[in-house]
């Protein structure tokens, strides 16, 4: 295979892997915008916190990157039922301006809490010695904990597919996605649902923040750094639309590493520009809801 | 999607609409409070001309938000490109200050007319994305091309003429506050007719129900486009004269959070009233002024609180508490809402 080949090869590989983090980020706020029609502007900051839980996890329990998983996991959800009980309750059904106010306050209190507790460096949580080194698929050197990254996203992204499309639960959540009014006619709960359904994509978005923590280091900006990344990828995808969301984290994944290796210095102006074609081509995103 | 909380009578908004010429306390207290600013605390006019140009730029976000109805996350790109113009023009061609705005007031409103027509397609989500992505690739570029915006240093090292020939910017920003204030009250004035001219009651109009207007024969894409140009043009003035009297013009203008701290001023001043965007950009870049300097971190969390109680408690802004007041009042005197104005 030729260098040129090889090199392209590695950087799709590093942009699905890529990709896939943003999926896990961006699954649980397609959801929110898609049911509760809620601009959640903090959601970035519950994969912040999924990676502090995670890095408290390490340093003072002992724990090793796949143990402090669940932990991230568990700790970022009772966060998230705790505030969507409390704050979120006051801005349903208020102007979308509202609700960008409050939740970029929350997102502010976010970054500024997790700075006086952790501190403000940046961190990378602690690879296993099984997962560090490289991989060499037909040719292309490829990094090991990437390769896992892309496995585990693959097989959350197959859950939640199963989840949503294969069982009772999946039915009514796609149900109140629809068309919440109907679906409340129907006798579905959709506040529960939604309650419900906004803890665990908060605890998928702390997956995203311990497991990708390698590209996106865990600090106390998190929130706010890559909200926009993740934000277009919910507009790009669709709102709502979980298949939108995981086409467009992948593209995005996949043209912003392209676009870095191109264009070093413009950095994610390709990225940019590829998004405003795809949204004035389809200004309801790739997988619009009918 | 309607933006605006449609909880006052429409009387009352009617009134509003119908009486531009009628003063009241607001009009003569804000100007009194910015003029005895000058005089008051004379060691703080640096931050004090940085906060009338952020109540310009805010303005020009309130025509957009407030009374066309355009979310937008991008307005610092007019911002941005209004500064660079000027910057440009004083570093290539003249160092006159009042050129200098109204290049900046044009590139911004070229960039306007250019972006207008692709951006309002779309609402909502999708229009923030869209101002989103235009705002970071002009960042992006300006960063790429140094031989053009000079790259992350941005450009500086020009040299501005005084105002008329008469008044030089000294470094105690005695000159530069009081431009800043006329060009300020200039665009108000130019706002408030705006808003109040047929053309601001069809771009309401257009804010509460598009497919009404459409009906009555208003060309909906039109008006916006206008409307949004015309900010626009008004957030490029800001840009030049914050390139003017700080010498300096970087890529961080055309951040997010420009566009984003403008945003929250207004919201937390109330939108679609001029006047809130007074309150708002004061209140705020006068508190991130003072708080950053003594701890950034502390600043954002109490500013995070406040915003969250903001919107819990006051969901029409610092303006809506007055308006409220004013009611209170009228009540109290027995006089009626929609009372014919003096």
């Amino acid at each position: 295979m030729s260098d040129i080949l090889q090199t392209w090869a590695a950087l799709t590989f590093n942009g699905i892997s890529f990709g896939m983090i943003l999926f896990l980020i961006s699954s649980g706020l397609t959801v929110t915008l898609g049911v509760m029609r809620l601009v959640n502007l903090a959601h970035c900051g519950f994969a912040m916190i999924g990676g502090y839980f995670a890095m408290a996890a390490v340093d003072y329990l002992g724990f090793g990157l796949l143990a402090s998983l669940p932990v991230a996991i568990v700790g970022t959800m009772i966060v998230a039922a705790v505030i969507e009980r409390t704050l979120f309750r006051w801005v349903y059904g208020v102007t979308e301006l509202s609700q960008i106010l409050m939740t970029i306050g929350l997102a502010f209190v976010m970054v500024a809490l997790c700075n006086i507790i952790f501190g403000p460096l940046l961190h990378a949580l602690p690879i296993p010695g099984w997962l560090t080194g490289n991989l060499d698929v037909a040719g292309v050197v490829v990094s090991t904990y990437r390769c896992f990254l892309i496995v585990v996203a693959g097989l959350i992204a197959i859950g939640i597919w199963y989840v949503v499309e294969g069982t009772d639960f999946g039915a009514r959540l796609r149900a109140s996605v629809d068309n919440p009014r109907m679906a409340r006619c129907a006798g579905i709960n959709v506040r529960r649902i939604f309650s419900f359904t906004f803890t665990v994509g908060c605890g998928l978005a702390a997956v995203g923040g311990v497991l990708g923590s390698q590209m996106l280091p865990i600090e106390p900006f998190y929130a706010l750094n890559y909200l926009i990344l993740v934000l277009i990828v919910v507009a790009t995808g669709g709102l709502g639309s979980l298949k939108g969301s995981f086409t467009a984290a992948l593209i995005i994944g996949v043209i912003d590493t392209w676009g870095r290796y191109i264009l070093p210095s413009g950095g994610g102006f390709v990225m940019y520009a590829i998004v405003l074609v795809v949204l004035l081509a389809r200004p309801q995103g790739l997988f619009a809801r009918a | 999607m309607t933006t605006i909380p449609s909880d006052r009578p429409i009387a009352a908004s009617l009134r509003g609409a119908f009486t531009a010429h009628r003063l009241n306390w607001m009009d003569v207290g804000i100007w009194v409070v910015a003029i005895g600013a000058y005089f008051v605390v004379p060691t703080y006019l640096s931050l004090g001309t940085t906060v009338l140009i952020m109540i310009l730029f805010t303005l020009s976000l309130d025509l957009a938000v407030g009374y066309g109805g355009i979310d937008t996350l991008g307005q610092g790109a007019f911002f941005g490109v209004g500064g660079y113009a000027s910057a440009y023009w004083a570093l290539n061609v003249t160092g006159e200050p009042i050129s200098g705005l109204v290049v900046g007031a044009v590139a911004a409103a070229i960039l306007g007319i250019i972006t207008g027509p692709i951006i309002l397609r779309a609402r909502g989500l999708t229009l923030i994305m869209l101002t989103l992505a235009i705002t970071s690739m002009l960042e992006e570029f300006a960063v790429t091309a140094k031989s053009i915006t000079g790259g992350d240093d941005g450009l500086t090292g020009y040299h501005i003429l005084p105002v008329l020939g008469l008044f030089r910017f000294d470094i105690y920003f005695r000159t530069a506050y009081f431009y800043a204030l006329i060009v300020l009250a200039i665009a108000f004035v130019i706002a408030r007719i705006v808003v109040n001219s047929p053309f601001g009651l069809t771009v309401r109009g257009i804010r509460e129900n598009p497919v009404r207007m459409r009906l009555l024969g208003v060309p909906i894409r039109t008006r916006l486009i206008g409307l949004y140009t015309l900010s626009g043009a008004m957030a490029g003035v800001a840009g030049a004269l914050s390139a003017q009297v700080t010498g300096l013009i970087g890529t961080d203008t055309l951040t997010f959070l420009v566009s984003g701290n403008a945003l929250i001023s207004l919201i937390l001043g109330g939108f679609g009233r001029l006047y809130g965007a007074f309150l708002g950009a004061a209140l705020f870049y006068i508190f991130s002024d003072r708080a950053a300097a003594i701890d950034p971190f502390h600043w954002l969390l109490g500013l995070g609180i406040l915003l969250i109680l903001a919107v819990r408690f006051m969901p029409n802004g610092l303006i809506g508490l007055t308006e409220q007041f004013q009611l209170f009042r009228d009540r109290r005197g027995g006089r009626g809402l929609d009372r014919s104005g003096p």
